[in-house]
């Protein structure tokens, strides 16, 4: 019995799936993306938290916004630099940062993330997803 | 047998526990009641099998040629090219422990170098130390080990510890097969002179004289003669079968233990009176050979290469006498060795015809390039179209359980057909428990050569799972009789069922089928092929 | 103690604290984060290939499938042609539903010896769920695992996260391929600690490669829910590895060293896995006892290396008994030799 070509066959496609990424990317780099910061946000200079912070947390903190709103009814955030701020992700976050398209989505869809946030909270950028 | 515990002191003994030290630092113990005795050297020398000389496995010296493990590491490299299967159970298994339980020597002893997987670990630790590079970075961490002496004794000890019967296989999850393993194991023994005389002696007999017990041709005829004798007895009728006979249709095989020993012996009587039978009523022209007299072949418990060269004899035998095809008897292992070796050993058959029953005009197309037929797949054709004429009720005096023998079950699949004619020749048929029977069937603790005296604790042990169902249905149904289509069943299960279930009788299933068989001409039966009376005819004697 | 596990245990945990240490302390975040992974992405192959060419190079003798119901036989007796397959069909379904349904596995039966004499088979699952727990979430987790290696990210793959994320609970939203593959391997490496039989068989190799996975989802776990590494970055660099353009040394020092003990775990397995028995992956395909039919009867299999052997033909067999043969009136080829027949 020769399988030979039978045991060949399956060898390359496990090889092809297995360096399935290189063949898909060929020559394209693909660049962590830069954001755009409306004037609104230069102007403010700093955000809620510190950027390296703000970068990995916003998602935490967003969280613990929405339930200290809703459920024990308080409005201000104040941060550690003793700034307040509302906590609203429409009124607060997408004040400055307007531009959702050039900001928020650049990451996470670099990074394939979809957060269900945008679901409701699309109104402000006046911008369809 | 007598050296034996009682049954129950034999089980309330038994742990499946693993042993206190690592099993690589656990010395063999070679125990008596557990080993099988050494070849005798003329009969390896029938076969010029190399090393043949005296030795004792309980010795110290087992006087080994100075460049033993030369040998082995080039057999092992060998048998690594010319097996795919053992190449890649070498590698790939995971110790995931599946098969541990599943193996009638490691439920019966305990003894937890008898799990499957540390069978194959005994060679697979050899192969990781010579053959793969991980093992010999890691050594002993790495699960590798060197050939030693005690390596060695430890091979020979297990591979004749287990049945090759494949259960492990069914349930394992890559398939790996420890027959698969053991047959490497005793092929790499065997370069050393290290068989056991069990296997030798049949394998020797068999090349020289046609079988395993060594019966010559005028002794095979008088043996059967003996049986012409008792038929009439019982059934006033004289049947008539013919040896060696050139242009005979058909060629019977089957194991010389059926000739040989009870209770195969009635088994034996029935392929006579069945053939006999048809002869009468549809001129079924069937020839038995003193030459190729074995169905079974120990070769297959001895390397690829004494395998074939005794089955050779089947093919050359029915070239010499001219038949369209060849009949198999009820056997094990030997339908193994038909089923997936035969043809490619010692095929093509293309001097025979594809196989038709001369009286059904049923084509076997499932065996159109072997050529051979399984009696029960004939038989059981023979009942599907009504040309026997059975009187069921003749075994009514039997409770029958069904025993399906591990090489038909594991390595055919026939396991519909024999079901279907003790259905048809008796009323009272009980199944085992489903994980004791079909694919799942539980070894008689005794294949693969292991069915020889000295060994009787090592038999009893492996014997116990299948024993144990057989006593389940005999407590809850009143099962009496065990019904099986293997000659070493016949011979190793009367003192299995004596010693777990001493209630139960062993039959094969052409007994049976002879006992419900009417025959043209036949006188009232009064007793069945063994003198027992029949249920309902102790006073007919009167008449 | 047992030697196997504690030392494969302390394998693992410094093999995390090299590479933590290299590139936190050391700074050597290009050979974890680019040499390494390629040179094992290399072996892997390179290994795999090997492995697998040098099984196909040795014969499939004989036919040896192990059956698992009714042959095909007589035209009414229905054979079962998936566990005992006589054609090329079945064998695929046969292999497809071992392959992905661990089908052998799911037969498991656990036996017990009663007090009254009696020996229980049970059927045991536990093993084969772990298993199928194990081998899908791992699946899962490296199909996930995608979206650092393609830009744009295709949507078959961003809908298995969808999916795997169906409860929506935890905040980033938490993949359930993650926990269970956590769970199954913990499980399955804490059954080889626990019971006695299993930790008898068990080697340093068998403990080592579910530590490394263990290891390799608990610091996956860690970065994506508790220590917030930078994804940005490690995307930069996963995308650099596949397309050859590299992000600069800051972005690579900047990523923490926790990523690039998960990447060494990888590059570890990877590495490892074609010297080992997860070759199972591979093996499973070529086992002979289930990728061939049960057809030998009905189609000769050629053994490639079938060599003539010595037999006893049956003229040396009449030459050993023919006096008895005709004495006993049995049929012979070649009659007795006139001086021998006078004898008689």
């Amino acid at each position: 019995m020769n399988d030979k070509g039978k045991i060949v066959t399956g060898l390359v496609i496990f090889a092809a799936l297995v360096s399935f990424p290189f063949w898909y990317n060929l020559g394209k780099a693909a660049p962590p993306p830069e954001v755009v910061l409306t004037d609104k946000a230069k102007a403010a200079k700093e955000c809620v938290l510190p950027k390296d912070e703000i970068r990995t947390e916003h998602m935490q903190l967003l969280d613990v916004w929405r339930d200290t709103q809703v459920r024990d009814g308080q409005t201000v955030y104040i941060n550690a630099k003793g700034k307040s701020y509302i906590m609203s992700l429409s009124n607060t976050c997408l004040d400055c940062h307007s531009n959702y398209k050039d900001f928020c989505d650049r990451c996470h869809v670099y990074a394939s993330v979809d957060p269900y946030c945008f679901d409701c909270h699309i109104d402000n950028p006046k911008e369809t997803k | 047998m007598k050296d034996l515990p009682k049954p129950k002191d034999f089980y309330s003994r038994l742990r499946h526990k693993p042993g206190s030290t690592d099993w690589m630092d656990t010395p063999v113990d070679i125990r008596k009641g557990m080993y099988c005795y050494a070849a005798n050297p003329k009969s390896l020398n029938t076969l010029s099998a190399p090393f043949a000389r005296d030795w004792n496995p309980v010795e110290e010296d087992w006087k080994l040629p100075e460049n033993w493990q030369q040998i082995l590491h080039e057999g092992f490299k060998e048998r690594l090219e010319r097996f795919r299967s053992f190449k890649v159970f070498m590698d790939i298994c995971v110790r995931c422990g599946a098969c541990a339980d599943k193996c009638h020597f490691f439920i019966g002893t305990g003894d937890p170098r008898n799990m499957p997987v540390l069978r194959a670990e005994l060679l697979r630790s050899v192969y990781r130390n010579d053959f793969t590079t991980f093992g010999k970075l890691l050594g002993r961490f790495g699960g590798a080990r060197p050939m030693t002496l005690n390596v060695l004794k430890e091979w020979w000890y297990y591979m004749f510890q287990c049945s090759e019967c494949r259960r492990c296989s069914v349930f394992c999850p890559y398939g790996i097969d420890t027959a698969e393993i053991t047959i490497m194991g005793r092929e790499l023994l065997n370069l050393l002179g290290l068989n056991i005389d069990w296997i030798a002696t049949p394998v020797s007999n068999c090349y020289m004289t046609g079988n395993h017990l060594g019966i010559q041709p005028h002794a095979y005829k008088d043996m059967l003669d003996f049986f012409v004798d008792d038929i009439e007895e019982v059934t006033g009728v004289r049947v008539e079968p013919s040896f060696n006979r050139k242009g005979a249709d058909i060629l019977f095989i089957t194991p010389s233990g059926d000739v040989f020993a009870d209770p195969g012996t009635y088994t034996c009587m029935g392929y006579m009176m069945l053939f006999h039978y048809l002869r009468e009523k549809y001129g079924f022209d069937i020839t038995w050979s003193t030459y190729a007299s074995e169905g079974g072949n120990f070769g297959f418990f001895t390397s690829h290469e004494t395998m074939k060269r005794l089955n050779a004899k089947m093919y050359a035998e029915a070239k010499r006498l001219g038949v369209k095809w060849i009949l198999g008897g009820e056997c094990g292992h030997m339908w193994r060795v038909i089923n997936q070796y035969m043809d490619t050993m010692n095929g093509p058959a293309d001097f025979l015809e594809e196989p038709v029953s001369p009286i059904t005009g049923t084509k076997f197309e499932n065996a159109k390039s072997t050529k051979m037929v399984h009696i029960a797949e004939f038989t059981a054709d023979l009942i599907r179209n009504g040309k026997l004429e059975l009187d069921k009720s003749r075994n009514n005096h039997l409770k029958v359980t069904y025993h399906d023998s591990c090489n038909p079950a594991r390595g055919m699949g026939l396991l519909e057909e024999p079901r279907y004619v003790i259905r048809n020749v008796c009323n009272h048929f009980y199944e085992m428990p489903e994980n004791t029977i079909r694919e799942q069937t539980f070894c008689c603790g005794s294949g693969a050569g292991l069915n020889a005296g000295e060994n009787m604790e090592l038999r009893m042990a492996g014997g116990l799972p299948r024993a144990n169902a057989v006593k389940h249905v005999h407590e809850t149904h009143g099962v009496n009789m065990l019904a099986c289509i293997c000659a070493i069943d016949r011979a190793v299960f009367p003192p299995l069922m004596e010693y777990w279930v001493p209630e139960v009788g062993v039959t094969g299933l052409h007994e049976m089928v002879a006992n419900a068989l009417v025959m043209p001409g036949e006188k009232k039966r009064e007793t069945d092929l063994r003198g027992e009376p029949l249920e309902g005819m102790e006073g007919d004697t009167d008449e | 103690m047992n030697v196997k596990y504690m030392y494969s245990f302390l394998a693992v945990i410094v093999l995390f604290l090299i590479a933590y240490v290299g590139t936190e302390a050391v700074g050597l975040q290009w050979l974890f984060g680019v040499l390494i992974p390629y040179a094992a992405l290399l072996v892997f192959l390179v290994g795999f290939i090997r492995k697998v060419m040098g099984w196909a190079r040795s014969a499939v003798p004989f036919r040896i499938p192990t059956t698992c119901g009714q042959q095909r036989t007589l035209p009414w007796i229905r054979p079962n042609s998936i566990d005992n397959p006589s054609t090329a069909g079945g064998v695929v379904v046969r292999m497809f539903l071992e392959i992905v349904a661990f089908r052998s596995l799911f037969r498991n039966t656990r036996m017990t010896t009663k007090p009254d004499g009696r020996i229980a088979y049970q059927w045991e699952i536990f093993l084969w769920l772990g298993a199928l727990a194990f081998h899908y979430a791992f699946a899962v987790v490296v199909l996930r695992h995608l979206r650092f290696f393609l830009e744009p990210v295709p949507a078959p793959i961003k809908l298995l996260e969808t999916v795997d994320a169906f409860f929506q609970f935890g905040l980033p939203v938490v993949y359930l391929s993650g926990v269970v593959l956590l769970i199954a391997v913990a499980y399955l490496a804490l059954r080889r600690v626990f019971i006695p039989m299993v930790r008898y068989i068990s080697l340093a190799n068998d403990f080592f490669p579910l530590f490394l996975i263990f290891g390799i989802a608990f610091t996956g776990i860690l970065m994506r829910y508790f220590s917030k590494v930078d994804i940005l970055s490690i995307k930069a660099l996963t995308m650099g590895l596949v397309s050859f353009s590299f992000p600069d040394t800051a972005v690579l020092k900047g990523i923490d060293g926790l990523f690039y003990g998960h990447l060494f775990f990888v590059s570890v397995l990877l590495a490892y896995f074609p010297f080992s028995k997860l070759m199972h992956l591979g093996g499973i395909f070529l086992s002979p006892t289930r990728n061939l039919p049960n057809d030998t009867r009905m189609h000769r299999h050629v053994n490639p290396w079938n060599y003539p052997v010595h037999v006893h033909t049956y003229q040396e067999y009449e030459d050993d008994f023919r006096e008895k043969m005709v004495e006993a009136g049995l049929p012979v080829d070649k009659p007795l030799a006139p001086a021998e027949a006078e004898k008689e």
